[in-house]
C-alpha cells in the first residue's frame, strides 16, 4: 500500500526541523566566534584554540575522561560478577525486574538521596561511628562523584551482560567440560569471550552518559568539582557563550567517537569473526 | 554450596546498594527532625511543607502534565510514522531512521544545548511549550524503535486481505495493523512516559519564566539540605512504583496465579 509512505513526511519534516537543525546550529556556533546573533557566518577557530590553551580547561577535560573510565571500570569490574550471578539464579525474571526499577525512579532523587547518606553527619558516617571511626569526608571527592555515577549507570551494564550471557549456548559449555576444561577454563575461553559484545554494549550506555554528566559532579562533588559536563553548562546558562560551548560540546562529542571506536575494536579482536549486534 | 552462597551473597549486597538510598529518602522524609542520620520521630512536617510551597506543587502538576501530554502526542505521531516507514522505501526509511536516531545516540546535554539555542533564536517564549515540544521530540524516537519490530513481524498479506475485502486504507490502518501492532505500541508509550517524567538535562535547559519540574526543583533545591527534597522525592518514588506495579508487574503476577489455579483445577 503506497498510500502510507505519506505518513511518513510530517515526521521527516518534524525531526528536521526539531533534530537536524539543532544540530548544525551547534556545529555552525562551534566555527564561529561572532556572538550569539549569526547575521553573518565567519569561519573562526578562536573557540577550540582557547580551549587548548588554557589549563583550567584541560584539566577539567583530563579530570572527565578519568572520571569516566573509572566509572566504566568499576561498572564492569561490579556489574559482571552481578549479572554471571543473576544468570545462574533461580529468581532470573524477579532479578531483571529488580535491577531494572531503580533506573525507573528520576535520577536526581536517587543522587541526592546520597548526598544525605554520604555527608559528615550522614547514615554511613553514623554507621562507621559504631566502629570506632570519626567521620570520614565523602562528600566533595572524586570518590563520592565515582560512585554516584556508578551506582546511576550500573544497571544498564548489568542488563547487557546479563542479557549476552542469556543468549549463550549452553552447550557450548559441556562441550569445553568434555575437552577436559576445568571451571576457570571454561570461564576464560568461552563464557567470556562469548559475553565481550555485552560488556562493549555496556560500555557504550555507561561512558558515554558518564562522561557528560553535570549534575552528579554538582550535587555529590560540590561547586568546586567541575567536569566538561559543567562547561558547557555554565556557557549557556551563565555565561552565555553559545560558540565556546559548542566547541566544547564538539570537543566532548569528538572524545566519545573516539572511545566507541577503540571499545569496538577491542570487540574485534576477541571475536574476529564479528559476531557483535 | 560454598560457590552459590557467594553468588547470592553478591547479589543481596549489589541489592542493597541500589536500594538503600531509596529507602533512605522515603523514611527520612517522615523524620520529624532535620537530621541526616538520625531518625527521631514520625512527622508529616516535610509533605506540609511541601504542599505550602506552591512551587513544588506546581513542579508535580508540570511534571505530569507534560508527561502525559508528550506521551500521547509522540505515541501518535511515533505509530502513524513507523506505519509509514514499514511501507516506505529503502532511502526513505534510511534518511527518517538515521535522523530518528541521533536523539537517542546523542548525550542529553548536546540534544539540549541544541535546542536552547534553537528556541532561543526563533525566540520563543520558554516554558510549558518547549519544554512540551522538546519531550515530544525525544520521546518520538523511542516509540518509533518499539513499533518498527513488531510492524515488520506483521504478515504483509493481511493489510492485502484487509483492502480486498474493501476496507479503506484507514479502516484497515484503524482495524487491522493497529490492533495487531498494539502490545509495541503500549511499551513505546511507556517508555516515553518515563522518558518523559524522569527527564532533568533537556527540560533544564530549554525550560524557563518558573516552569519547572520535579527534576529541576531537586536540583535547584539542593545547594542547601532540605528535607522537603525527601518528600518531593518520595512522591516521585510513590507514582513510579505505584504505575510500576499496575502496569508491569501486576500483569505476571496475575498470569502466574491463574496458571496455579489452572494447574490446581486439573489434579
Amino acid at each position: 500500500m503506497k498510500s502510507f509512505r505519506k505518513l511518513v513526511y510530517p515526521y521527516l519534516l518534524w525531526a528536521i526541523i526539531m533534530i537536524v537543525i539543532p544540530m548544525l546550529m551547534i556545529l555552525v556556533y562551534a566555527f564561529t566566534d561572532e556572538g550569539n546573533s549569526v547575521r553573518n557566518f565567519v569561519f573562526s577557530l578562536g573557540s577550540f584554540r582557547r580551549f587548548f590553551s588554557d589549563t583550567v580547561f584541560l584539566v577539567v577535560l583530563r579530570r572527565s575522561i578519568y572520571i569516566a573510565v573509572l566509572t566504566t571500570v568499576f561498572c564492569v569490574l561490579l556489574g559482571y560478577p552481578m549479572a554471571y550471578a543473576m544468570a545462574k539464579s533461580r529468581f532470573k525474571i524477579h532479578l531483571v525486574l529488580l535491577v531494572t526499577i531503580p533506573t525507573w525512579i528520576n535520577m536526581l532523587v536517587r543522587t541526592y538521596a546520597w548526598r544525605g547518606m554520604l555527608d559528615n553527619n550522614g547514615l554511613i558516617n553514623n554507621f562507621l561511628g559504631f566502629f570506632g571511626i570519626a567521620p570520614l569526608k565523602f562528600l566533595e571527592t572524586t570518590f563520592a562523584v565515582v560512585l554516584g555515577m556508578v551506582y546511576n549507570f550500573i544497571p544498564f551494564m548489568i542488563l547487557q551482560i546479563y542479557t549476552s550471557l542469556e543468549k549463550l549456548d549452553k552447550s557450548l559449555l559441556e562441550a569445553a567440560s568434555d575437552l577436559g576444561a576445568n571451571r576457570l577454563q571454561r570461564f576464560l575461553k568461552v563464557t567470556l569471550p562469548l559475553s565481550v559484545p555485552g560488556i562493549i554494549s555496556g560500555i557504550t550506555l555507561v561512558f558515554l552518559p558518564a562522561v557528560s554528566s553535570f549534575f552528579i559532579p554538582k550535587l555529590l562533588g560540590g561547586g568546586q568539582y567541575v567536569l566538561i559536563g559543567n562547561v558547557i553548562e555554565n556557557q549557556f546558562l551563565t555565561a552565555g557563550d553559545w560558540s565556546f560551548g559548542s566547541a566544547i560540546s564538539l570537543i566532548m562529542a569528538v572524545i566519545i567517537i573516539i572511545s566507541m571506536y577503540i571499545t569496538r575494536s577491542l570487540d574485534k579482536k576477541t571475536n574476529p569473526e564479528g559476531g557483535d549486534d | 554450596m560454598a560457590r552459590k552462597l557467594l553468588r547470592r551473597a553478591f547479589i543481596l549486597l549489589m541489592l542493597i546498594f541500589f536500594y538503600l538510598p531509596i529507602i533512605y529518602t522515603v523514611v527520612f522524609s517522615f523524620n520529624s527532625s532535620k537530621s541526616l542520620s538520625k531518625f527521631e520521630s514520625f512527622s508529616l512536617k516535610w509533605y506540609e511543607k511541601m504542599f505550602h510551597s506552591s512551587d513544588m506543587v506546581n513542579s508535580i502538576y508540570y511534571t505530569i502534565a507534560i508527561a502525559v501530554l508528550a506521551t500521547l502526542i509522540s505515541t501518535v505521531i511515533g505509530t502513524i510514522t513507523a506505519i509509514g516507514l514499514s511501507r516506505s522505501g529503502r532511502i526513505l526509511r534510511g534518511i527518517v531512521e538515521q535522523i530518528n536516531d541521533m536523539p537517542i545516540m546523542n548525550p542529553d546535554i548536546v540534544t539540549a544545548i541544541g535546542l536552547l539555542m534553537f528556541f532561543s533564536t526563533l525566540a520563543v517564549k520558554k516554558g510549558f511549550v518547549t519544554m512540551l515540544t522538546a519531550h515530544v521530540m525525544f520521546c518520538i524516537p523511542y516509540v518509533i524503535l518499539s513499533v518498527m519490530p513488531k510492524l515488520r513481524s506483521l504478515d504483509p498479506n493481511l493489510l492485502d486481505a484487509a483492502l480486498d475485502l474493501g476496507c479503506t486504507p484507514m479502516q484497515a490502518l484503524v482495524k487491522v495493523i493497529v490492533p495487531e501492532t498494539v502490545s509495541g505500541i503500549i511499551s513505546g508509550a511507556l517508555i516515553a512516559f518515563t522518558m518523559s517524567f524522569d527527564d532533568f538535562v533537556i527540560s533544564y535547559f530549554v525550560t524557563g519564566n518558573g516552569v519547572n519540574n520535579i527534576s529541576i526543583m531537586v536540583y535547584t533545591m539542593s545547594k542547601r539540605i532540605n528535607p522537603s527534597i525527601n518528600a518531593l522525592s518520595t512522591v516521585i518514588i510513590g507514582i513510579i512504583t505505584v504505575g510500576l506495579t499496575v502496569v508491569n508487574v501486576i500483569p505476571p503476577i496475575v498470569n502466574a496465579i491463574k496458571q496455579k489455579g489452572k494447574i490446581r483445577k486439573e489434579i
